[in-house]
């Protein structure tokens, strides 16, 4: 049995009409047809004779009378609190000032503009904003009324006053501690119109407040409560006739971050007045435990409505407080690198671990004369003082024998060049050069220079705090790199990366970091007594010795100073890595870290710390 | 016998344009200018502004695609079905598998920057698919195995369409298959067996709608105080903004309901809610008229038409477009059951606009073969 009878050729149609013989094809079932059409025009002219001709006196009263109220109640959004349940960010209680443009008289708008404080000018564009809404959409003109408002609406809304004004019970968000954490954090602030026609921001309305950047964005879905709505039927003095619906709003969920405020706090105050960022990261699950960034801004100046001034002396700030530095700024991270290429040189056997090099203070290549930083030289190192003193020539014989392919394979596995996975947005990816990399980027082959820069992290590798710190915490596990997270029981959508590496390997690289820091390597000043601090300080150059000399900046371009360290020496709880912008040299940076980690055993000492919940790391280091 | 059409020679292509179906061409274009009128007056002031607009280009785009298929011969266009169909069917497919998603419905795809309702062009196919099988089978009466390789076939795009989900749109197949059933007709135990079937189909419906979207649609049809802000909400303001227009109506811009936007989605499957606030009942019997001209004008083509095929397609569309007329017209004054289905040349929606355009294309080629018999 075929679906489809078997077809013929279309001319065949236009031969002979079919059932042309059949005159009288179906006449009486098309005059059934006829009358069920009259039918249905009857039935539907019947329905409107009774709605518009006998009972419209009813529905013109309906019409006239039919005002709808919409009293918006808004919800609060969820509390962000830090890995103990200490409260960060709050909702504070306040009032709300509403206008409703159905009963909206123009010359009344001065005067409210006046016994509000607002400028008359702001608020008819806000007005105009809302245009495109339904009239019975009210629109919100002040917030977080003081009591002077409060007491003026209270007193004028009645129906001979201003009958279009109503006060409404608001939330705000308030951010207690200032300007403390709030690059992870961010801000919220009332959607954009630009916003508004994303695709992306469908699900929003003019006026609701959401999270513009941080934790606030990232989370915004749960962290955003559903507003709650009161709709009802109002006469024309505003007095409720009917309840329509009454929707009690649903707060937000609360968000409990992996940040501990006792570490934060620390991060805060050692980065006060410096430019730079500092990230602070549990290698055993990616627990972000501190992140900071400077300068920084207040969050609070956003919550409510900003003013343009603050607005763009936000954004005009030469120092860029809105940028955070600790994921955002990709940046070479000089010598902090050079635990990656000593233990990707031992994987790969390129160097046995009694590998010594010669450094005379330079290295001459071809036609080039590499400098070592330090200009007498180290005379013949090993792996473990090249560590300790920073030795560049021992890193430049290194990384030629190395070679970039095998170099990227490492940075790969370690998470540079590309995003961490972590959950805030705006992450930088860094770079992490490899032959075809360069080739797309510069449209040049990979050359033995850049191999020499790149071995001691400068030229074409650049990496972010977090990054750096993401990938210093991995070495020091053991070769597990667990991706870096923010939110408590909110894993990364990254999978940990496991690399089999030789125990002794790593052993070899994390004596050389401990070498940096106990037995007089270049971070010195990050000794702590009891802690065994390890950790590899960078010194990173914006622009090359001669170019600076050649433009005079000498002295007025500082390098940037770097320090990734980790304790304990075996199996790391806590993995630092400080960024000071013009800090000149990395000790500056070590100091950071040294104090973020003492921060860390002092509690561990005073009170048991929280289990740990993820999955505990092969200990790999005895 | 009837004369080779496919070759036009001079004379028969100044007759076809005398011969064109000058009244049906003037009825549908005096209610798709009243829609334009009607959007504007809906939309003006608000974001969908420049709807009115576009509807007019729609209109101009619509006559040119009414005159090409008033040109093409319908048997052509028969011949071509089942690769319709099958063309058709895909692009259903293709909407559910890539459609863009607006307001929770995959109903649109985008080709070019616009947006293509395929559900619309369908229905034009149904018509076709129907008038073929029909014609195709060969018996004078509808036996039941071909009864049901045709409802078959048509209850594929159905249930497809039903999926993104627009039961409107889906329903709107219907009526043509009902109406070349009709028309062919079949024994009376057919009759009661289908009747019996489609209750049964009804119920299961009832009790195991995935949703709960559609059974809450037609109880709030039932009881519309049920959820006055929601699906009830629309049908209260709807029939106010109708009893609002009295006998004379409000007058253009001026209807008080539709002004002050309680009548959420206005322009579209609300225009003869904002039709009748501004326009009265006198509004409303002067286009319901203009309807029923257009409908009797399209009966009365398939009554003269030259053969079986050619009647089945013009009541096919009569009953497609009554179909849309009842459960549109009907939905606005709470006595048909809100299911989104536009009002035909009067709401604003390009895709729409232009397939009943077409329908009246192939109904004028009808027209135009009728002294071949």
């Amino acid at each position: 049995m075929t679906i489809f009878p078997s077809p013929r050729k279309p001319e065949h149609l236009t031969e002979r009409p079919l059932f042309a013989d059949d005159k009288k094809f179906a006449e009486s079932q098309i005059t059934f047809f006829h009358y069920l059409m009259v039918g249905v025009f009857f039935f539907l002219a019947s329905g409107y004779w009774s709605i518009q001709v006998i009972d419209s006196d009813y529905y013109q009263d309906q019409a006239h009378n039919n005002t709808i109220r919409s009293l918006p109640l808004p919800a609060a959004r969820g509390r962000i609190l830090d890995r103990d349940g200490r409260v960060i960010v709050d909702n504070l209680s306040s009032f709300s000032c509403l206008l409703s443009r159905e009963r909206f008289k123009e010359e009344n708008l001065p005067l409210i503009a006046q016994g509000l404080n607002l400028d008359l000018k702001e608020l008819e564009e806000r007005l105009k904003r809302f245009r495109k809404q339904a009239r019975y959409v009210p629109v919100i003109i002040k917030e977080h009324l003081t009591p002077a408002d409060v007491a003026f609406v209270e007193s004028n809304r009645h129906a001979d006053m201003f009958p279009e004004i109503e006060l409404i019970h608001s939330v705000r968000r308030i951010y207690p501690r200032e300007s403390f954490l709030s690059h992870v954090l961010g801000y919220v602030a009332e959607a954009s119109e630009a916003e508004l026609d994303r695709p992306e921001y469908a699900a929003f309305s003019p006026g609701d407040i959401i999270g513009k950047d941080g934790i606030e964005r990232y989370y915004n879905d749960s962290l955003m409560g559903k507003d709650g709505q009161r709709v009802s039927l109002v006469n024309n003095r505003g007095k409720e006739l009917q309840l329509l619906k009454n929707q009690d709003p649903s707060a937000g969920q609360p968000l409990k971050l992996t940040i501990d405020l006792d570490l934060q706090a620390v991060a805060e105050l050692t980065l006060q007045g410096k430019r730079g960022a500092v990230v602070a990261l549990d290698p055993r699950n990616g627990d972000v435990l501190a992140m900071a960034s400077r300068p920084a801004y207040d969050p609070n100046k956003f919550s409510t409505r900003i003013s343009n001034a603050d607005w763009k002396a936000i954004l005009d700030d030469p120092e860029t407080p809105l940028f955070n530095r600790a994921l955002q700024s990709r940046l070479a991270p000089g010598s902090a690198i050079k635990p990656l290429v000593a233990l990707a040189a031992l994987e790969e056997g390129v160097i046995a671990p009694d590998y010594t090099a010669n450094c005379p203070g330079h290295f001459f290549y071809v036609d080039h004369d590499f400098k070592c930083h330090a200009r007498s030289g180290h005379g013949r190192v090993g792996l473990r003082y090249a560590l300790a003193q920073s030795c560049d020539v021992f890193f430049y014989n290194v990384g030629l024998m190395l070679g970039i392919d095998k170099l990227s394979k490492w940075g790969e596995m370690a998470g540079l060049g590309r995003k961490t996975g972590i959950d805030l947005p705006g992450e930088s990816t860094g770079d992490m050069p490899s032959r075809p990399w360069k080739m797309q980027k510069v449209r040049q082959g990979w050359l033995h220079g850049d191999m020499i820069n790149v071995s001691i992290g400068q030229g074409y590798l650049t990496t972010t705090p977090l990054q750096l710190a993401h990938a210093i915490g991995g070495i020091a596990s053991g070769g597990v790199w667990n991706p870096p997270h923010m939110v408590v029981g909110e894993p990364s959508k990254e999978k940990p990366r496991i690399a089999k590496v030789n125990i002794d390997h790593i052993q070899q690289v994390v004596g050389g970091m401990y070498a940096v820091v106990n037995q007089g390597g270049t971070a010195s000043e990050a000794w702590l007594p009891g802690i065994e601090v390890c950790g590899k300080t960078g010194t990173s150059q914006l622009i090359s010795n001669e170019t600076m000399k050649r433009r005079g900046l000498t002295g007025i371009v500082k390098d940037n100073a770097w320090f990734a360290g980790f304790a304990p020496r075996s199996s790391p709880e806590i993995v630092v890595a400080a960024l000071i912008e013009g800090g000149e040299h990395g000790d500056k940076a070590s100091i950071i870290a040294r104090d973020i980690i003492k921060a860390y055993f002092d509690k561990k000492m005073r009170a048991p710390a929280a289990p740990i919940t993820a999955a505990p790391v092969t200990a790999a280091l005895k | 016998m009837i004369i080779a059409v496919g070759r036009r020679t001079g004379l028969t292509a100044i007759r076809s344009l005398r011969d064109l179906d000058w009244p049906l061409m003037v009825t549908a274009l005096i209610i798709a200018l009243m829609g334009g009128l009607q959007i504007y007056s809906a939309t003006h002031g608000t974001k969908l502004e420049s709807s009115w607009w576009k509807h007019m280009i729609n209109i101009v785009v619509g006559v040119a695609l009414m005159l090409i298929f008033s040109r093409i011969n319908y048997h052509t266009l028969l011949g071509q079905v089942p690769y319709l169909y099958g063309i058709s069917m895909f692009l259903l497919v293709l909407t559910l598998m890539f459609g863009k998603r607006i307001l929770g419905a995959r109903r649109w795809i985008v080709v070019g920057g616009q947006s293509v309702q395929i559900s619309e062009f369908v229905k034009i196919v149904v018509i076709l698919l129907v008038a073929w099988y029909l014609v195709e089978m060969r018996t004078k009466r509808l036996e039941l195995p071909d009864l049901l390789k045709l409802s078959g076939l048509v209850l594929i795009p159905f249930l497809l369409v039903r999926k993104q989900p627009d039961l409107g749109t889906a329903l709107t197949f219907l009526p043509a298959l009902a109406a070349g059933v009709l028309l062919v007709g079949m024994r009376w135990q057919y009759v009661v067996a289908v009747g019996c079937v489609l209750l049964a189909l009804l119920g299961v419906f009832w009790f195991f709608d995935a949703d709960g979207y559609q059974k809450d649609r037609i109880l709030t049809f039932v009881d519309p105080e049920r959820d006055p802000q929601g699906k009830g909400y629309q049908v209260l303001q709807s029939r106010i903004a109708v009893g609002n227009g009295g006998v004379w109506g409000q007058g253009v811009t001026r209807g008080s309901q539709t002004q002050l936007r309680f009548l959420p989605i206005a322009p579209t499957d609300f225009i003869f809610s904002t039709f009748a606030e501004e326009h009265g009942f006198v509004g409303v019997i002067i286009a319901l008229g203009l309807y029923y001209l257009l409908l009797v004008q399209i009966v009365q083509n398939g009554q003269t038409a030259p053969d079986r095929a050619g009647t089945i397609i013009c009541i096919g569309v009569s009953a497609t477009l009554l179909f849309h007329l009842l459960v549109n017209v009907g939905m606005v004054i709470n006595r048909m059951p809100v299911v989104g289905i536009p009002l035909p040349l009067m709401s604003y929606g390009g895709t729409s606009t232009l397939a009943v355009f077409v329908m009246l294309g192939l109904v004028m080629n009808v027209r135009s073969q009728r002294l071949f018999s």
